[in-house]
């Protein structure tokens, strides 16, 4: 867990599906984790009668075996859930969407930028802290990180056979994410119709 | 003249691309375009194309207009951020420039200055947002234009024959979306798979210009389908290009092969574009050897 901040329910609620599950990491807590905002947040939630199925509570959501052991506990609630809103810092949400590439993934927060700190567990997947997270809407694949141009509207025209014109070795990042949000029953009809320009600033913070 | 009001028209757009000399002597680049002219609507001028440094688009586009010639002004996101990008585009709109061509653009690392930072602050779709946005009289930050705002005809590119196909899809639509009115395409050398497209693509509306590069040899050819993105030539275009080795050594199995390209695509889209990679001198033979000749 880096710096996060809850992102505002208006920018959650038109995704939400039925059977809404909740998953937060309080992993290194040490650095911040909202917990007081992601309490009122919950509290909030109820009001609304959405349909929370239940809250899974989880320490280094980053850690890919353990959160994999973990998530064996509550296969049942998983499988129910429409919507898993996952309250962890980009790198966590990240290995969350790869261990369940079926589900529609949701990021709860935004990661902000932490001078000389990027998580505790080394992973094979990297979060920009760019402050403004866009995986809820890219099937919980980074374009920042896992585009070697850092786009947010889509591919360039720079893939052959699956892989970045920078290397072969090199999977395309949009491809990956397109592919992925078809295999779910999306993209998310907003990611077609936004123009996505990154906000600088909240990198500067 | 805008390539809008020329469709509109129902004119079949021919264009060519013109790539900026490596150095400030236009001399010889100029001359290409002279010798093209005749045949084209407009003359693509490329922006650092490969991502290896050469003189400016902006700069050639506007030695192109005080020769009479239609320049497009490529404009890629690769070197400049945002202030940088709105700034060019208003110095094109003082310039008469009418036709953009906006890219995404190579990464830093195919060219040759592999070690220089690559700057993406926007992509195609986001620059032609922006552009929309100075033609609403405002720039991207919100703040007003000082008078009439500028007024141009937006374009972008797509590759018809990549796999998957869907990507590029989803990127044309959020193109147009974003304002885009025209599309120029990667090179094309399957007809069947251009058609199949231009069929999906239909409910969009929107002009596509098909690219036609022109193949120099086998070997070319070959490199193009292990290392370029979107394009794939079929064995018996390669087939042909070995056939007779002097003769496409020449030049003249490609001009024969682009021209026949060009006549068998014509019916599926509203327009060719030319890359001749060098071989400008070509362009014009390829032409009249198609039967399509720009009307303006």
């Amino acid at each position: 867990m880096l710096i996060t901040q809850l992102k505002k329910k208006e920018e959650l609620l038109p995704f939400f599906k039925e059977n809404i599950l909740l998953i937060a990491c309080f992993g290194c807590k040490e650095v911040h984790f909202p917990s007081k905002e992601y309490e009122l947040l919950k509290a909030e939630l109820k009001t609304l009668n959405l349909n929370i199925s239940g809250e899974i509570v989880l320490d280094y959501l980053c850690n890919e075996d353990y959160t994999a052991k973990r998530l064996e506990l509550y296969r049942n609630e998983i499988t129910k859930a429409g919507t898993l809103l996952v309250f962890a810092c980009g790198v966590g949400v990240q290995t969350l969407a790869a261990l369940l590439p079926d589900k529609t993934i949701l990021a709860g927060c935004d990661t902000f930028y932490v001078p000389g700190f990027s998580g505790f567990t080394p992973t094979s997947y990297d979060c920009e802290q760019c402050g403004e997270c866009k995986l809820g809407l890219t099937a919980g694949i980074c374009p920042l990180t896992a585009c070697s141009k850092g786009l947010l509207n889509g591919p360039c025209g720079g893939t052959k056979n699956g892989k970045c014109e920078v290397s072969k070795n090199m999977d395309c990042g949009w491809e990956k994410i397109l592919l992925k949000s078809k295999a779910i029953g999306e993209p998310n009809p907003r990611i077609k119709e936004i123009v996505s320009i990154r906000d600088y600033k909240k990198s500067f913070s | 003249m805008r390539f809008t009001e020329l469709t509109k028209n129902g004119k079949f757009i021919v264009t060519s691309e013109l790539g900026p000399p490596k150095g400030f002597h236009i001399e010889k680049a100029l001359h290409e375009a002279e010798m093209v002219w005749p045949y084209v609507h407009a003359i693509n001028v490329t922006d650092n194309q490969s991502s290896v440094m050469r003189l400016g688009g902006l700069a050639m586009c506007k030695v192109l207009k005080e020769k009479n010639i239609e320049p497009v002004f490529q404009v890629t996101c690769r070197d400049r951020n945002r202030l940088a990008l709105q700034s060019d585009i208003l110095s094109a709109a003082l310039f008469g420039i009418d036709n953009l061509l906006l890219l995404t653009g190579d990464h830093t690392t195919l060219g040759d200055h592999k070690d220089a930072k690559p700057v993406f602050d926007l992509d195609s779709v986001s620059l032609s947002h922006m552009v929309r946005q100075l033609e609403a009289g405002k720039d991207l930050a919100g703040n007003p234009l000082e008078g009439e705002p500028p007024k141009f005809c937006k374009g972008a590119v797509v590759s018809p024959c990549a796999e998957p196909l869907d990507p590029q899809l989803f990127k044309m639509e959020k193109k147009i979306k974003a304002g885009i009115e025209f599309f120029q395409t990667q090179a094309v050398y399957e007809v069947e798979k251009f058609a199949k497209f231009m069929k999906s693509v239909k409910e969009f509306g929107v002009p596509v210009y098909v690219g036609i590069v022109v193949l120099k040899g086998p070997g070319m050819a070959k490199f193009m389908n292990e290392n370029v993105a979107g394009i794939n030539v079929p064995q018996d275009l390669i087939d042909e290009l070995k056939k007779d080795k002097e003769k496409t050594k020449s030049g003249q199995t490609g001009i024969e092969i682009a021209a026949r390209l060009i006549k068998e695509l014509k019916p599926f889209c509203q327009g060719v574009h030319l890359m001749p990679l060098g071989w400008d001198d070509k362009v014009p033979q390829i032409l009249k050897l198609s039967g399509v000749t720009a009307e303006k």
